[in-house]
């Protein structure tokens, strides 16, 4: 299967997935209620795991995660994006799992080298976008405080969303029909929310595509720093 | 508590209290389900003091599992692998899981998780000393599980028999995935254990530091422990604190040797006579000095609690918000509405 499997497709996704759970990883011991302490380490623990799968057919899970430089990363930039308050994390998850699943669910209805992995992980991302929906809705539609900060999250991540509709090489996904129908989805919890679905680009010149291209911003070389830290300062030891 | 079913309908002393004769009566119906080794269910009637005993060891255990997630959670974003991590993770998670399952078997006593948390917060109730003490390496997390865990298990086991109900059902859920903490402990500091000098070294630097402490855990000698006595008459207790500690030190010797760790205590060997282990004296000064607040980091520890919780308040406040509007009810606090995939 492994010579079948795009390599450049499988660090996309890979890397989204392993830097997204890294984020929430952040969370634990900081969440607002003992709750979102076990719904955010769920969600970490399926990223985490399509992370795994995905790297493994690339290459080496742990050299790959833990000895590339940051411009040989291919995520998108949005899922780098530091924590923020509970609205950003939240704002970030909402755009990112929408994406995930609407993305998840075509591949797993083709017959691609990625099928088997999008059938099992779309099961799991469907209540990672239900997660971020239902509290993008009490956030949106709670108190007057809740309601400026969650739409100040939604703004701030716009620019970052564009650029998960660029082509990336080997995945074989219909982009502009993925737009809009994420486009829709995003309309309708944000209109449900009573939030409004921000203006403005959606790319820039340097977000254009970039993760995918190694370009990435610069919260992200620290979060490597502190992810490769001790695996680094161990040449080739086993843990 | 089959003998006193009738007193279910008859109510609890938080639906009034009884007058003097029906508690006397009650009383020797507790007492009697007690001795017969008989659960005491929420509705049950029980002595105050037995309630205010339960409410104060549940809460304090329950804040052990949420305090102790923290010196875990400072290794998540380090985790030398991806498999580690994984499991870093889903053990901090257990422990989330384990803080709701005792908030809730507080909750059965009639103390609910703010009121709790709130005790917490400013200082009125204790978690367990062990998690002031830091996690300065990777192997911290091994040893947190193998003895920190151990000692843990070898004090809950016999909780799964304590007499009040909804807190002994709690702990078989709570050890099983204890033993599963322990092991990866275990397992972690083996391979660290078997690995560079370098990772061996780490270890027995991270056991050196844990293992006081650990033994520490079970509590003051017996003849220093303030609740011991009357917790065993009323069951919620089994075992004293000594015999839990030898226990303990009986099962970590022989692991100690398979892991090719040594046990920083010069004085450990086994005494034939008496079929265990004897071992040197605990500096109880040390003890009792973090117990007080004096623990590297005791405030730190408390600090973040409360910053998470003060900074959490405007989610809580908008998830009671949007409850009220889209039920027409208060909603309560939160905690109902945090969406999460049981």
């Amino acid at each position: 299967m492994t010579a079948t499997v795009p390599a450049t497709a499988a660090l996309a996704l890979g890397d989204d997935a392993l830097v997204l759970s890294h984020r929430l990883g952040e969370w634990a011991g900081h969440a607002p209620v003992l709750e979102e302490e076990v719904a955010l380490a769920n969600i970490v623990l399926d990223l985490l795991g399509q992370a795994r799968v995905l790297l493994s057919l690339a290459g080496d899970e742990d050299e790959l995660a833990y000895l590339r430089e940051e411009r040989a990363f291919r995520n998108l930039q949005l899922v780098e994006q530091p924590n923020g308050d509970f609205a950003h994390t939240i704002a970030r998850q909402l755009y990112f799992s929408t994406y995930q699943q609407l993305l998840y669910a075509e591949l797993a209805s083709g017959d691609g080298p990625f099928a088997p992995l999008a059938a099992k992980a779309v099961k799991e991302v469907a209540y990672h976008r239900d997660h971020a929906e239902q509290w993008t809705l009490r956030l949106g539609d709670g108190t007057g405080t809740s309601h400026e900060r969650m739409q100040h999250a939604c703004d701030a991540l716009w620019r970052f969303t564009g650029e998960m509709f660029q082509p990336v090489e080997g995945l074989d996904a219909d982009r502009a029909a993925l737009e809009t129908r994420w486009l829709e989805s995003v309309g309708d919890v944000l209109g449900r929310a009573t939030l409004t679905l921000p203006e403005g680009p959606r790319t820039g010149a340097w977000s254009a595509g970039a993760g995918r291209q190694g370009l990435h911003t610069e919260p992200f070389g620290r979060m490597l720093a502190e992810m490769q830290h001790l695996h680094r300062s161990h040449p080739g030891a086993s843990w | 508590m089959a003998t006193a079913a009738a007193q279910r309908t008859a109510g609890s002393e938080a639906d009034g209290a009884p007058d003097p004769v029906d508690t006397t009566a009650y009383q020797h119906a507790f007492d009697a389900a007690v001795a017969a080794d008989e659960r005491i269910e929420p509705r049950d009637w029980m002595p105050d003091a037995y309630r205010a005993t339960l409410v104060r060891q549940i809460a304090q255990h329950a804040h052990s599992e949420i305090i102790g997630m923290q010196p875990e959670a400072n290794w998540i974003t380090r985790a030398p692998s991806l498999r580690r991590k994984a499991i870093l993770m889903a053990k901090v998670q257990d422990e989330a899981g384990h803080g709701l399952y005792l908030y809730s078997a507080a909750e059965t006593l009639g103390t609910g998780r703010d009121e709790l948390l709130d005790k917490l917060h400013s200082g009125r109730q204790k978690y367990s000393s062990i998690f002031n003490y830091p996690t300065l390496t990777w192997a911290d997390v091994g040893a947190i599980g193998w003895l920190v865990d151990g000692a843990a298990i070898t004090n809950q086991v016999p909780l799964c028999r304590c007499s009040y109900g909804p807190y002994a059902r709690a702990m078989v859920r709570i050890c099983k995935e204890e033993s599963f903490h322990q092991r990866q402990g275990y397992e972690l500091l083996l391979a660290l254990s078997k690995g560079t000098p370098e990772q061996h070294a780490m270890a027995q630097d991270a056991v050196n530091r844990w293992w006081w402490p650990s033994l520490m855990m079970f509590g003051p000698p017996d003849d220093e422990s303030q609740h011991s006595a009357q917790s065993m008459t009323w069951k919620i207790k089994r075992h004293s604190n000594d015999e839990l500690r030898q226990r303990f030190v009986d099962i970590c010797v022989p692991q100690a040797e398979s892991l090719g760790l040594t046990l920083p205590d010069p004085e450990l060997r086994w005494n034939e006579e008496r079929g265990h282990h004897d071992f040197g004296p605990i500096d109880w000064t040390e003890f009792w000095e973090v117990l007080k607040g004096n623990g590297p980091c005791n405030e730190q520890r408390i600090n973040q609690r409360r910053r998470a919780h003060d900074e959490g308040a405007w989610v809580r406040e908008a998830a009671a918000a949007y409850a009220a509007k889209h039920t027409g009810s208060a909603g309560g606090t939160g905690h109902e509405t945090g969406a999460t995939r049981a």
